[in-house]
């Protein structure tokens, strides 16, 4: 954490990516079944400090993403293909146990239910240490106060006491808190969150999210942040990446993407989330599901789904088209074509 | 943590009551009787009734258990009919128990020495041909019938090889005698040929009696660590990079066993079955040899003590489980 610690917004864009995922492809060969794709040629950028949200339904292959980057899938009944390069390594081709010493330490993770992902017959303090005993050296003894203080700065209070505590005696929020107590242990210069807050009440949520926040930008640490929620993109992402069936289909900055969505999912998602400022404009859910996807091959996945499909879009594969900080999958874009 | 042990063996002692009523009535309610066992079908009917009344047997049945509670409660059985004439049937137990208890052990060592590592391998490449040969092996281990596997083993490695002796638990060498438990006591005197000679001779009762806890308690361990393995804290635990040796002991393991204890305790308590049919074939001379020789001679006293004591035992081994219980899962102990 030093040069990559800097400040975020002033120089960022002219940083090398500290992570750079090309044309991550993720297929699921399970014997007698047929090959199922679902991640399928995903690229994207993270800058040093910046924060970027993978956002997308169930299914979209968000999750799967961030595993295959983390080298957590399963190690049977999967291929991985493609690059994740982080600060000069290529993660999908590192041994296991050369991945091994990168996770916890460069690149730390969160998950989404924090009861189901702590050990329940574990202390909880035991289970922040671990992680420094492990890429620190230190002994559990060295490593107690600063788990310590990770607790504290999570904003967990009486943290002397909730060392000792196990997980089913602490409440959900609290829970998370630890998880990204450890998740922080080691200082990582990358962090991967998915779904953080879907488990949580909404009060905790706001919590946890504004923690995270923070943190961030204290550390310089990297967020990918994983959601289906459109309110916590808005809340904390940089730039955002929507995904659907496996691919990218729009990627923008916050505010661009918000204030003019060009992708008809993108503008669906965002129709379909409840207004205070709207109040009797009914709610437009997207119809469907994503088991009406057609097949990238030959079609646009979304066109059965789509509220203005045109005939091209069950007919070819549309391309990831760029234009400055924006990218878009589309036939014929909300608005009309530029 | 003293409450619940307090409890517990306030349960027990309701456990054992209820049991020695349904043991008394039941044993005196069994055909024949210990003056048939004794004099034969073709004693007269006065030495009979002689027989009887110094039994104590002509008195109303009731008044019997009442008798054979307020002593029992004392620790007094009376004196063996059947199993070894004139000796009190406690003393009887005790003689024979450190035999059992030696089968026991060692066949239960055996059967979780090698249940609990195999069982996690077997999860660990679930589907593979190492672990379908091993579920079909635990299944032959459930499947065949104790007595069966143990004269199986008794001719092959015995009697046809002579690797092993066919029967007792040790050979008459001249051993001294402290606890009763003959593999330890050589060790307590020195006598090293001694150990070794009542090992050799425990070899094959305990294979014999390790099989079904061994099979049982193979399929819980790969069962829950298969559960486990999917379980998110354990993606959680490799999410933090720790050593393969820390997730599976501290992460995998931890949770994994808690099903396995119990099991464990269960065929503990399994095993005394087991023992009566092993000890038969091997002629080992333990709990089990007793049980069945008191069962052919309606040895009231001695039955009555070695299923009371059997039955305590098992108790006590459930109140340990649950010991065990609260000690490795935090969720019991904290509430």
């Amino acid at each position: 954490m030093t040069a990559t610690a800097t400040t975020p917004s002033t120089n960022r864009h002219g940083d090398e990516p500290l992570l750079s995922v090309r044309d991550l492809r993720v297929t699921f060969t399970r014997q007698g079944e047929e090959p199922f794709t679902a991640v399928d040629g995903v690229s994207f950028d993270v800058r040093p400090g910046q924060t970027v949200g993978l956002v997308g339904e169930s299914g979209c292959g968000k999750s799967v993403t961030s595993l295959a980057i983390m080298g957590l899938l399963p190690r049977r009944g999967n291929r991985v293909e493609g690059t994740a390069t982080f600060d000069g390594t290529d993660l999908l081709r590192l041994g296991s146990s050369e991945m091994r010493d990168r996770r916890g330490r460069d690149i730390a993770m969160i998950f989404q239910d924090p009861l189901s992902s702590l050990n329940p017959v574990v202390p909880v303090g035991l289970q922040v240490t671990e992680v420094l005993e492990r890429h620190r050296k230190m002994s559990r003894k060295a490593a107690t106060p600063l788990a310590r203080d990770l607790l504290k700065r999570v904003g967990i209070p009486d943290p002397d006491r909730r060392l000792k505590d196990y997980p089913h005696q602490m409440s959900g929020g609290m829970r998370q808190r630890a998880l990204i107590a450890m998740a922080l242990a080691c200082a990582p210069r990358l962090l991967i969150a998915d779904e953080p807050t879907t488990a949580l009440d909404v009060t905790i949520q706001a919590q946890i999210l504004s923690l995270l926040k923070e943190l961030v930008q204290e550390t310089g640490t990297a967020l990918v942040m994983i959601t289906h929620d459109l309110g916590v993109v808005a809340g904390l992402c940089d730039e955002v990446n929507v995904l659907y069936g496996g691919r990218i289909v729009e990627r923008g900055g916050r505010h661009e993407l918000f204030g003019q969505p060009r992708h008809p999912y993108t503008n669906g998602l965002l129709a379909s989330i409840p207004r205070l400022d709207a109040e009797r404009a009914p709610l437009t859910p997207i119809p469907g599901s994503v088991s009406d996807n057609l097949p990238w091959t030959s079609a646009c996945a979304f066109a059965p789904r789509c509220s203005q499909p045109v005939d091209v879009c069950t007919q070819r594969t549309p391309q990831l088209e760029e234009s400055g900080s924006r990218a878009l999958r589309c036939f014929n874009p909300v608005g009309g074509p530029r | 943590m003293a409450r619940f042990i307090i409890r517990r063996l306030l349960q027990m002692v309701g456990v054992v009551f209820v049991l020695s009523l349904l043991l008394f009535f039941w044993l005196r309610s069994l055909p024949g009787g210990t003056v048939s066992a004794i004099l034969g079908e073709r004693a007269t009917p006065e030495t009979r009734a002689a027989l009887t009344k110094a039994l104590g047997l002509d008195e109303p049945i009731w008044v019997q258990y009442w008798k054979f509670l307020t002593r029992a409660l004392r620790g007094e059985f009376g004196v063996s009919t059947g199993v070894l004439p004139g000796t009190d049937a406690m003393t009887i137990f005790l003689d024979r128990l450190p035999a059992t208890i030696e089968l026991s052990f060692l066949a239960l060592l055996i059967a979780v020495v090698l249940a609990i590592p195999l069982g996690y391998v077997s999860a660990r490449r679930a589907n593979s041909p190492l672990d379908s040969g091993l579920v079909v092996v635990s299944l032959v281990g459930v499947a065949v019938p104790v007595f069966f596997l143990a004269f199986l083993l008794k001719y092959q490695l015995s009697v046809e090889h002579n690797w092993f002796p066919v029967s007792g638990r040790q050979d008459n060498i001249g051993c001294t005698r402290v606890t009763n438990f003959f593999v330890l006591d050589g060790l307590l005197t020195r006598e090293f040929d001694c150990s070794a000679s009542a090992l050799k001779h425990l070899v094959l009762p305990s294979v014999a009696l390790a099989t079904i806890p061994f099979a049982v308690i193979y399929r819980i361990t790969r069962a829950s660590v298969l559960d486990v393995l999917g379980e998110d804290y354990v993606r959680t635990a490799e999410s933090k990079g720790l050593n393969a040796r820390v997730i599976r002991g501290r992460h995998v393991l931890r949770n994994a066993l808690l099903p396995v204890v119990t099991t464990i305790g269960l065929q503990t308590g399994g095993l005394l079955a087991g023992a009566v049919l092993t000890e038969q074939v091997f002629n080992f001379g333990g709990i089990g040899n007793a049980l069945a020789v008191a069962f052919q001679r309606r040895d009231y006293p001695v039955l009555e003590v070695l299923i009371l004591a059997a039955a305590a035992i098992y108790v006590i081994i459930n109140l340990l489980v649950d010991i065990a219980y609260a000690v490795i899962d935090p969720r019991v102990r904290t509430r």
